[in-house]
């Protein structure tokens, strides 16, 4: 009997490894931690479909990256911290190929992450948000935030209420509102709002809205009694619209309200309704057709029948955009390895190409990416590399946002002292020693 | 400076008509819970089930007077349909049993609307469809101190609007149980399942009719909290705000529902702009309120107007 079990066991171990399936040569992996149900499916679909559809272009009129197909497989994480940290366990190896990198569009998932990236030398990246002091490439190597950081993005919205008012010396005398969201997230930007203030000779005041903001009655009544001269929206999800609805109703004028990063998607501003006209928010991508790349989306697979959304109307939408920006940061940091290591690149080989990434707006003239995708240039010191961004302005009678600013700088100055405090204490309290970024050896060996 | 008189009046007219949402979405627990004895976990659900099947039918070109009547008959088609499938084959389980069988049914629901429907958040503007002077879009806020020369306080014109359609729904309702034979008989079954069945009541039809109701008021409260926060899975969220209400206010009494509705709206804005300011600390109005619940049920463990309960041993 044991031995017929035996034989059994055998004949179907030889059966499963003969057919389990195993990489092609010529192919590279990257995991798609997607969240396309649930409460913030918008944003999932709108941003991993941007990047599919990225990927599926590269792959039909490329052959992929550096002459490597991408494949791709989806895990869905809800956007819930535990299933994204499973979904990294379950997808960072497929098909006997490890991960290249792991991008979850989440600050709770990335965060959780940081450590166990560089555990298994896989970056992970965090387009536009992330744990800030992750800037700092020499302490934390495996954490990449391409784009603007949370005081980037705050300095940049201070500079343009600068512009509104006709200069930054306007700004002394003004008011200023901080109206966050009530998790990490949210307060990250309450002490550099202060500073900003502090050096712009303005007067600021932070106010909470707890999670999830559909009840914003008292915030808002606070709101009426400080009188401020601008809110700055730092929100999430439903707390976007429900803010402008209700300043509206409270009469603050909807022009002086400005979104961040995380307030600044159609779904944001279509629910409001009328509400929303004239609302401002910043932006790194601008929406619309804004680049030749999005064009080309749009004739070589959403007119040929294929394409990630399924509504077609939502090409050109705040999310999907970040998303196709994502796609070409991803592939350029993969090119810019492939160039040094060689077309078939590890993990930590890649993790160098976005520690090297150089997208001027030559670069990205040449990708079809001008106009879509801010300049980014990142080194050993700067896993952000890009500190700027543009604002826009919501039309609600054309469903349109507008361009309503150049590129503005971030005041990277200023907000270096409270990166590298925050670096330092990381260092202190999570055993990490740090890389000398300022000795070639170092800087320039991939496997950190 | 003096105590602020005109903005403490203000927060209490914004927190008693952000009071009265409460209460809408509070009514839908007490209705099921008076007629079967189950805390009805699905309520949030029901919520947006209903509002989004009327957004999408609005947005498919649907008239807002068919896509009205047609999402309420939906509602009444789901709750026959949690009678025949849910309620009757539990009929003698435990009230345990029951209660998770809700639960399942709030996932069924969730999942159900994402494939009928979709995941995406979609507006509502009621003055789209209804033109009406609460509803203006571009001057959306009542001055009190164009009326009343000292009272430099402002009212939204949409709470006054959500506040006259809740109490009109109220008043149907108080109507509903108090004088028509159907609705006798459902408090016939609140009161005593077997005595109600013993002089002929039909259980299941009460059941049903139960279902139903609560199915149309899932919808009103529903598309009256989707103009304020959109249609979004978000919406299930406003279950939350509800549960401190029907802790205080009785999980078997409409009045009940109403005056905890107020109370916590009113208590929740005092507490996060007075207390939060005193100990420093912000966003405390949702836990505060369930504080505010948490003392009411020291002294009335049955809420304001619940039953007390006596089980004899």
């Amino acid at each position: 009997m044991k031995t017929k079990l035996w034989i059994t066991g055998l004949a179907m171990a030889t059966a499963m490894s003969a057919t389990a399936p195993v990489m092609a040569e010529g192919e590279v992996y990257i995991p798609m931690p997607v969240y396309r149900v649930g409460p913030y499916a918008t944003g999932g679909t709108g941003y991993f479909g941007g990047i599919i559809d990225y990927y599926t272009l590269m792959n039909m009129t490329e052959g992929g990256v550096g002459g490597m197909k991408i494949i791709w497989n989806e895990c869905e994480t809800n956007y819930n911290d535990q299933k994204g940290v499973e979904c990294y366990h379950r997808q960072k190896e497929f098909q006997g190929k490890q991960a290249l990198f792991f991008d979850p569009l989440s600050v709770g998932i990335s965060t959780s992450l940081v450590a166990q990236g560089r555990k298994d030398k896989i970056a992970i990246i965090a387009v536009n948000h992330g744990r800030t002091e992750g800037q700092r490439g020499d302490v934390f190597p495996y954490y990449f935030m391409p784009g603007i950081n949370t005081y980037d993005e705050h300095s940049i919205i201070t500079a343009y209420i600068g512009e509104l008012e006709g200069g930054m010396e306007n700004l002394a005398g003004k008011k200023i509102v901080l109206l966050f969201h009530g998790s990490t997230y949210g307060r990250e930007a309450v002490e550099f709002t202060h500073m900003l203030c502090e050096k712009h000779n303005c007067s600021s005041e932070a106010i909470e809205v707890p999670h999830p903001g559909n009840e914003q009655t008292s915030q808002w009544l606070k709101i009426r009694r400080s009188k401020p001269d601008y809110v700055v929206l730092r929100g999430w999800g439903v707390m976007n619209p429900v803010a402008m609805q209700t300043g509206v109703r409270m009469g603050f004028p909807i022009s002086n309200l400005i979104g961040n990063i995380w307030s600044n998607d159609d779904g944001d501003v279509k629910p409001a309704g009328s509400s929303a006209n004239g609302y401002q928010a910043i932006t790194t991508h601008p929406t619309g057709r804004v680049a030749t790349v999005i064009d080309e989306i749009v004739a070589k697979l959403y007119d040929q029948g294929q394409g990630d959304l399924e509504d077609k109307s939502r090409i050109g939408s705040n999310y999907w955009n970040l998303g196709v920006m994502a796609g070409v940061i991803h592939l350029e940091a993969v090119r810019v390895a492939q160039a040094r290591f060689g077309a078939d690149v590890n993990s930590a080989q890649v993790r160098w190409g976005f520690e090297n990434l150089n997208l001027d707006t030559a670069r990205l003239t040449e990708l079809g990416a001008n106009g879509l995708v801010p300049e980014i240039k990142t080194n050993c010191m700067d896993h952000v590399g890009g500190h700027q961004a543009k604002f826009m302005r919501w039309v609600y009678a054309e469903t349109k946002w507008e361009v309503a600013s150049d590129w503005i700088d971030g005041d990277v100055e200023l907000s270096q002292a409270i990166i590298d405090a925050k670096a330092e204490n990381a260092i202190a309290n999570e055993g990490i020693t740090p890389r000398d970024c300022n000795d070639p050896a170092q800087r320039d060996d991939f496997d950190v | 400076m003096g105590f602020d008189w005109v903005f403490f009046t203000e927060l209490i007219v914004g927190g008693l008509m952000s009071g009265v949402m409460y209460s809408l979405v509070a009514i839908g627990f007490v209705l099921i819970y008076k007629s079967s004895g189950i805390f009805n976990f699905a309520q949030g659900t029901m919520l947006l089930f209903a509002a989004l099947t009327f957004v999408k039918l609005t947005e498919g070109g649907v008239n807002f007077w068919v896509a009205l009547p047609v999402s309420m008959g939906t509602m009444v088609v789901f709750g026959i349909l949690v009678e025949r499938f849910m309620m009757r084959p539990l009929a003698n389980q435990s009230l345990l049993s029951l209660f998770m069988a809700t639960v399942g049914l709030a996932i069924l629901i969730e999942g159900l609307a994402q494939y009928m429907w979709d995941s995406a958040i979609h507006g509502l503007q009621l003055a789209d469809f209804l033109d009406l002077a609460l509803l203006d879009p571009v001057n959306m806020t009542i001055f009190v101190v164009d009326y009343i020369e000292w009272l430099d306080i402002l009212i939204s014109k949409f709470d006054v609007f959500a506040t006259i359609v809740a109490g009109t729904m109220i008043l149907i309702l108080a109507v509903f149980f108090q004088k028509t034979r159907t609705g006798m008989s459902l408090r016939a079954v609140s009161d005593d399942h077997l005595a109600a069945m013993a002089v002929g009541i039909p259980l299941s039809r009460v059941w049903a009719l139960v279902w139903a109701v609560t199915g149309i008021i899932a919808l009103i409260a529903g598309l009256l909290w989707a103009e304020r926060v959109s249609v979004s899975f978000t919406l299930v969220e406003a279950v939350l705000k509800a549960l401190p209400v029907i802790l205080i206010g009785g999980l078997t009494s409409i009045p009940g529902a109403i005056v905890g509705g107020l109370i916590i709206g009113v208590g929740e804005k005092l507490g996060e702009i007075y207390l939060g300011d005193l100990i420093g600390v912000q966003g405390i109005e949702t836990w505060f309120s369930y504080f505010i619940a948490l003392v009411f049920l020291l002294f009335r463990p049955s809420g304001l107007f619940g039953l007390k309960t006596i089980e004899r041993v």
